[in-house]
């Protein structure tokens, strides 16, 4: 059982619900990341997204794209992304790390290059974009072989038919994007994520995170209650963004608010 | 529209051009995506639909656009004879509005309010203004900011005829960043819109969808070249940035094997100086906005900044027909620096009357290339895609004119 399945039943066998936050890597500087990630689970992380930046993030809003081009403006690559999680792993052998990007960057390293370099790094789930399981078969099947876990995004309009063929490809967890939107976006309605929820149960028995739009803890428990796990991305990268070069104050806030959001879910 | 090869059939059902193309598209796009495609199907095989499209193209846009023998520039170079297909004089001034009117039509008929667009030169995005006009649809248009200085006149157009234009000023603000853009919209508003894309780039169906609506280009010009030469052309060029114009024209000849097709990228400053546009002279596959095709990428798999003089040229990637058209060794790939396209800008203009756009002018320019090099008993159709009274702008601030 990989990493993050186990994680996930162990949460679920103490009643509890994963707390997903998402950073890009190298955002603002690439010497900000590893010591991010700890203080990330020391307040509560129980897996960590991971963002890959990209020069076209065109399923991000303004915050994570903004968090990109920063990091892209230190050098950030996949490949050094790949070093910042074997630093990662020197000290924490328990957190699951979950790359999320987009193709290109991988297409570009080659599949097999990426597999093996991922493994060695210690990754533990690769999240990509815009890679539906129609284009992936090579891809999953590398992944796979190796114990790296394919997660596939889930949205609001996805048929039952691909909702099942997720649920037979993916492994770890499926992720549901809760609105039809970018990162960031602030329409997310609980009812509708509670119906259609209901809908992936009835369809696979994989875990889902659930993610785009949880912006604070009230939200975070809300959104908890209905899936696996909560991902935050753009409230936390937000932080990053206003603090500037006062990084310091960037991770006081990041932690602040993942506390805020694990109280609020443990509650 | 009747199918036009008979032995070339590409893309495959799930849009795969040999090994490119596709649909990488988050999730959220795939289901609009399947429905667009399934209102595509059926109305491509619509009589209605064919019949009101057809209305349209004639009646609206003004086709057939006429072939013209530039007798005198041929003449000038020495050796083939140029012919032009005149594109240039449509609705809106451009081929664009070929796939625009089409593409809106289908809106309609799919039950959509709301249509976006990303543009470059400017040409889409008027040619989707105009129509959305028409139609009484509501329209936005996105474009890079870069673009939005140097093709002022255009944004006006769009303007006045009621569409709102979103300066994008993302990354390098130019056409692809309008494009990441326009998807994030499409995302975003889904249920009621649709998005009209310009190229024959995008997830499927857009690189086959868009090549059909264009493909009018190429039917005409094989009527047209019999009719006023007896026989096919023997060599066919057009510039390419994402590759519309050049399908529309290539398409009906790709089973005519001795016709030679020409695709001229643009190289900017150079290939050599990296700062061009050229992905498939000198760029390598990969894959962006929702397809996979040759791409300009660092070694990382980041795309990285384009240049070229004319906007509509100023992309890092091409169409995936392009992409497999080149490795199959149908069509070749050649491409023009900025200079040789003022060249050929300057020389159509002076000796034809015609101000072709600097898009058009890369097409020019390596047909006063080839032309010298072929007896005078060779025919060659350049594709004037568009008429250059956009480019003023361009032109006066390169030659140091104050308007």
């Amino acid at each position: 059982m990989s990493r993050i399945s186990s994680k996930l039943l162990r949460l679920k066998q103490a009643g509890r619900k994963a707390l997903i936050p998402f950073i890009t890597a190298g955002d603002p500087h690439p010497e900000f990341t590893v010591p991010a990630l700890h203080a990330l689970v020391e307040a509560g992380a129980d897996i960590i997204e991971l963002g890959v930046p990209f020069s076209d993030p065109m399923a991000d809003g303004p915050v994570i794209q903004k968090a990109s081009e920063r990091a892209l403006a230190h050098k950030m690559s996949l490949r050094k992304v790949l070093e910042l999680v074997r630093e990662f792993r020197q000290t924490d052998t328990e957190t699951p790390v979950v790359l999320m990007g987009y193709l290109n960057p991988v297409e570009a390293m080659g599949y097999p290059v990426f597999t093996d370099k991922a493994k060695e790094a210690g990754v533990d789930g690769v999240l990509t974009v815009d890679m539906p399981p129609e284009e992936s078969e090579e891809f999953i099947a590398l992944l796979t072989a190796v114990d790296i876990d394919p997660i596939f995004l889930l949205a609001p309009n996805s048929s039952a038919e691909r909702i099942a063929k997720m649920g037979r490809l993916g492994r770890g967890y499926l992720y549901y994007v809760s609105l039809k939107g970018v990162t960031g976006a602030s329409h997310l309605d609980l009812a509708d994520v509670e119906r259609k929820i209901g809908e992936i149960r009835s369809l696979t028995d994989l875990p889902i995170g659930v993610g785009f739009g949880v912006k604070n803890a009230e939200m975070a428990a809300a959104v908890s209650r209905l899936g696996d796990g909560v991902v935050v991305g753009s409230a936390l990268v937000g932080k990053i963004e206003a603090a500037g070069e006062n990084t310091d104050q960037a991770l006081d806030e990041m932690t602040a608010m993942l506390r805020s959001m694990r109280a609020a879910m443990d509650a | 529209m009747q199918n036009s090869t008979e032995h070339y059939h590409q893309p495959d059902e799930r849009g795969h051009f040999g090994p490119y193309g596709g649909r990488f598209v988050a999730e959220t796009l795939m289901l609009p995506l399947q429905e667009l495609d399934e209102a595509y199907q059926r109305y491509m095989k619509d009589p209605d639909f064919l019949a009101e499209l057809d209305r349209d193209l004639k009646h609206y846009v003004g086709r057939p656009s006429p072939v013209y023998h530039a007798e005198r520039l041929s003449r000038e170079l020495g050796g083939a004879q140029i012919f032009l297909k005149r594109e240039d004089l449509n609705h809106t001034g451009a081929h664009k509005v070929n796939n625009t009117v089409g593409q809106a039509l289908l809106a309609k008929r799919m039950g959509k309010t709301r249509i976006i667009a990303e543009t470059g030169a400017g040409q889409h995005g008027v040619a989707t203004a105009t129509v959305a006009a028409r139609l009484g649809l509501e329209c936005v248009v996105f474009m890079g900011s870069v673009d939005v200085a140097r093709q002022a006149p255009n944004v006006l157009r769009m303007k006045l005829l009621g569409a709102t234009v979103v300066p994008v000023e993302a990354a390098s603000k130019t056409l692809k960043d309008a494009m990441n853009e326009a998807m994030r919209d499409w995302v975003t508003n889904v249920d009621n819109t649709f998005y009209i894309i310009g190229t024959v780039a995008g997830p499927h169906p857009y690189p086959a969808m868009v090549r059909d609506f264009q493909a009018v280009i190429g039917r005409e010009a094989k009527l047209q070249m019999s009719e006023l030469t007896g026989r096919l052309p023997d060599a066919l060029i057009a510039c390419v940035g994402g590759g519309s114009n050049a399908i529309g024209l290539f398409h009906p000849f790709i089973d005519d094997h001795d016709v030679l097709m020409v695709g001229v990228e643009a190289a900017g400053d150079g290939i050599a100086t990296g700062r061009h546009s050229a992905p498939l002279s000198a760029g390598r596959p990969g894959v962006l906005h929702g397809n996979r095709t040759y791409l300009m990428e660092d070694e990382d798999g980041e795309i990285i900044e384009t240049h070229s003089i004319s906007a509509g040229l100023d992309y890092p990637g091409v169409g995936p027909e392009h992409a497999w058209l080149k490795d199959c060794g149908r069509a070749q790939y050649v491409s023009i620096t900025d200079d040789e396209a003022m060249t050929g800008f300057h020389t159509l203009t002076r000796l034809e009357g015609i101000i072709p756009a600097l898009e058009s002018s890369h097409a020019i320019a390596y047909a006063m290339k080839l032309a010298p090099t072929l007896p005078s008993d060779r025919n060659i159709l350049v594709n004037l895609s568009g008429r250059g009274d956009k480019d003023i702008n361009t032109i006066a601030n390169r030659e140091g004119i104050t308007l």
